[in-house]
């Protein structure tokens, strides 16, 4: 499924485009532990996160995430946004917890 | 079409109808007035519409029809009408080399898509569409292909030297999260242009981060230089301070020392020397309290490495 569907299909706010929004999501991943992301997420998964500061554009960047799906309504922090369009990696935010956006998500497809 | 198969016949068979064809239809109803019509092919500069009564589609109308009705000079007139009933359409799941034959066949202008199992109109497809959408996917496989071939072993071949070997260094500052990550994000980049493996770049990416962030939570900074020759990356990072009391219980998975306020940031968990560990074919870590830290890895990257 594509990044731009997966907007639309849940309806998420789009924070920040990515370089790319036609890319492929090969995946998704929920974590709020950093490293744990860097360990256990696949190339081109999706995030979700309730973390909000800059350094969640470095992993993704690091990782080769599709994008990343701020959760409970939260708003990236501005140097966030900053970083994400520098480096082109696609920021989302909705208004679900984790447990409901990461079910709907595996309601149209996408697995871990 | 011609039967040669080259690489844009490939694409057109790789790439299916719903790859490529446009999902915000512009469409009219059948009881709409051909005046109707007129308005909205000049307003969105269209030369034809799928005509959708419901999500069913029931026609199409082009320019054409238009010019045929306003040259008879009638009255006003409903879409249906002047339509063309039963059009040929595309099923979403098709190849696009279906559309392009299709295209080739009848001379339209545009084929309304349909999805196989509803029957209900999902999308529009036209030449420019097929043209835009290929090159696209053109242009995505040439930068692949660029980036897989041009390998580290071409970088190291265009220079000639007895020894040949690149070294970056980064300073770090410590608990400085504005940053944090900028080393490792600008090595990743530099691997990237020297045409290193996609999965050594990956496994220096994430060793690299963990060894970023240790320096920037525990120390008062420290300094990364990456050496990178024909077969291996290295990677030296050296800080002052203030060392690990017990190496092998630093070195267990879930064994923190950081604070609580890192650890709400999302760091801290006690993973970041596993995953270090994980990623490396070789790992040296050194330590003495009060002094500082030394840790040493490497990577392999020659060509029998590619596949770990």
């Amino acid at each position: 499924m594509k990044l731009n569907e997966i907007i639309k299909s849940c309806g998420l706010e789009l924070k920040n485009s990515a370089e790319d929004m036609d890319c492929d999501v090969t995946g998704g991943y929920s974590s709020d532990l950093l490293s744990d992301v860097m360990a256990n997420a696949k190339d081109g998964n999706v995030w979700i996160t309730l973390q909000t500061h800059n350094n969640i554009v470095a992993v993704a960047v690091l990782r080769n995430l599709a994008g990343i799906i701020l959760v409970n309504g939260r708003e990236p922090e501005e140097s966030t946004l900053a970083k994400a369009k520098e480096e082109g990696i696609a920021v989302m935010s909705t208004p679900l917890s984790t447990f409901e956006i990461v079910g709907k998500l595996y309601g149209l497809g996408i697995r871990g | 079409m011609e039967t040669k198969f080259d690489k844009t016949v490939e694409i057109l068979f790789e790439l299916k109808v719903a790859d490529v064809m446009r999902k915000d239809i512009i469409s009219i109803g059948p009881s709409d007035m051909m005046s109707q019509l007129k308005k909205t092919l000049q307003e969105r500069r269209i030369s034809g519409l799928p005509v959708v009564k419901g999500s069913n589609l029931v026609g199409v109308i082009s320019i054409e029809d238009l010019i045929r009705w306003l040259s008879d000079g009638d009255a006003d007139q409903r879409v249906e009408e002047v339509m063309s009933k039963n059009p040929q359409c595309l099923y979403a799941d098709q190849p696009l080399i279906h559309a392009v034959k299709k295209f080739d066949q009848f001379g339209f202008g545009r084929f309304p898509v349909l999805d196989r199992e509803s029957g209900k109109l999902v999308g529009i497809i036209t030449r420019g569409v097929i043209i835009n959408g290929t090159l696209k996917k053109l242009e995505k496989e040439y930068k692949e292909e660029e980036i897989r071939q041009y390998r580290a072993s071409h970088f190291f071949g265009d220079i000639s030297a007895d020894q040949k070997k690149v070294t970056l260094k980064f300073k770090i500052s410590g608990k400085d999260f504005d940053n944090a990550g900028k080393a490792s994000t600008t090595m990743k980049k530099n691997l990237k242009r020297m045409g290193i493996q996609p999965d050594i770049i990956q496994r220096a990416a994430i060793a690299s981060y963990e060894a970023e962030m240790n320096v920037v939570i525990y120390t008062n900074g420290g300094v990364m230089q990456y050496t990178i020759t024909e077969d291996k990356l290295s990677l030296n990072v050296t800080d002052s301070g203030p060392g690990i009391d017990d190496i092998e219980k630093a070195m267990q998975p879930g064994y923190t020392t950081s604070e609580s306020w890192v650890k709400e940031l999302g760091f801290g968990a006690g993973m970041g020397l596993p995953n270090i560990k994980k990623c490396s074919d070789k790992m040296d870590l050194q330590s003495e309290v009060g002094k500082g830290t030394t840790l040493k890895i490497e990577i392999l990257i020659g060509e029998d490495h590619e596949v770990k």
